[in-house]
């Protein structure tokens, strides 16, 4: 998509207030509408736009395949994590009560983590399945778009 | 003015589906697929549930449109004709149609407060998470905390659909020439 010069200058605008506000999304979950999964997506979608609009190269040294793929298995580390970490401090698999002296703050900080581990998740598998479908030879020319 | 909306929504959604039906280019088709979550998420918003408003305009209108048309570029870009029997394709959309319809008529009306959902899960959520988790969306609440496991095996389902992904695409890219011959030890 090289002669796309329009495409190019309005994705270079949009990518970083679409992952400013993937990281909104992730952080504010517990407060208005979204959360891990959301948040992932969106974030994935910045990637993948750059993906497209650029190229794939372009992307690959921005985010080296198999980083991301190490960032798959990290998400739901964090998350079973979490549960792990509960059951050590006396507590239930996820009853994350028991991270902070005050049960409440146990819990937001239990959600916040248990969220971040999604949206890595997310994102990463999100980034890796692009990367696996777009790597493999287009049959369709560039300017049959 | 909320029924004007609906039936607007309603009335694009049909639509988009007959067109999704009728066209034969699947490039128009993957867009018009995007067109139709994009919808469905306006009328989750009517329903007041945004959170699964947001999903769905995140993940259906948004990213399975982009991962559909990577796929599209791995194969044809025009649909086969069809080589089954219409009518009888026809018949069987009619009979499950027919079938899901009449499953719904059994369904209590929209946003009825004595139904038994409302009368037991949904208070008692509404009631205990600002004294146990203190967190204002109660949907979080729910997702993250009361049904923490059932989203660890959400999670779980993602990463085993990604690495199943990546098992069977990876590796199986170009033949190993100029520039992937360069790759190929890095990655591998």
């Amino acid at each position: 998509m090289h002669h796309h010069l329009i495409l190019r200058v309005v994705s270079k605008m949009l990518i970083p207030p679409i992952l400013l506000y993937a990281l909104y999304v992730q952080f504010h979950g517990d407060f208005g509408p979204g959360g891990g999964f959301q948040a992932g997506v969106i974030f994935a979608v910045a990637f993948i736009l750059y993906g497209i609009v650029f190229s794939l190269d372009h992307l690959r040294r921005a985010v080296p395949p198999h980083v991301v793929r190490r960032f798959v298995a990290l998400g739901l580390l964090i998350y079973a994590g979490v549960g792990v970490a509960n059951l050590l401090l006396g507590g239930n698999f996820l009853d994350y009560s028991t991270l902070a002296h005050d049960p409440k703050h146990g819990q937001h900080y239990g959600i916040i983590l248990v969220e971040l581990g999604v949206g890595i998740t997310v994102a990463a598998v999100m980034i890796s399945i692009f990367f696996a479908f777009a790597s493999r030879p287009p049959t369709i020319k560039d300017t049959d778009w | 003015m909320e029924a004007f909306i609906d039936i607007v929504l309603f009335g694009f959604l049909i639509l988009t589906a007959i067109a999704i039906m009728r066209l034969r280019n699947l490039f128009a088709v993957v867009m018009l697929s995007g067109v139709f979550s994009l919808l469905s998420a306006g009328l989750f918003v009517v329903m007041d549930a945004v959170d699964v408003a947001f999903t769905e305009a995140a993940v259906g209108a948004g990213i399975s449109t982009v991962l559909m048309l990577g796929t599209m570029a791995m194969t044809s870009r025009e649909e086969k004709p069809p080589v089954h029997n219409r009518l009888f394709s026809f018949a069987i959309a009619v009979v499950v149609g027919a079938a899901l319809i009449y499953g719904t008529t059994d369904m209590p009306p929209f946003g009825a407060a004595d139904t038994p959902v409302h009368q037991h899960v949904g208070p008692d959520y509404i009631e205990r998470t600002p004294k146990e988790i203190g967190v204002p969306n109660i949907v979080t609440a729910v997702l993250a905390s009361y049904r923490g496991f059932d989203t660890l095996g959400e999670v779980a389902v993602i990463f085993t659909a990604g690495i199943a992904v990546i098992v069977l695409l990876h590796g199986r890219t170009r033949p190993a020439r100029s520039a992937d011959a360069r790759k190929k030890g890095k990655d591998a």
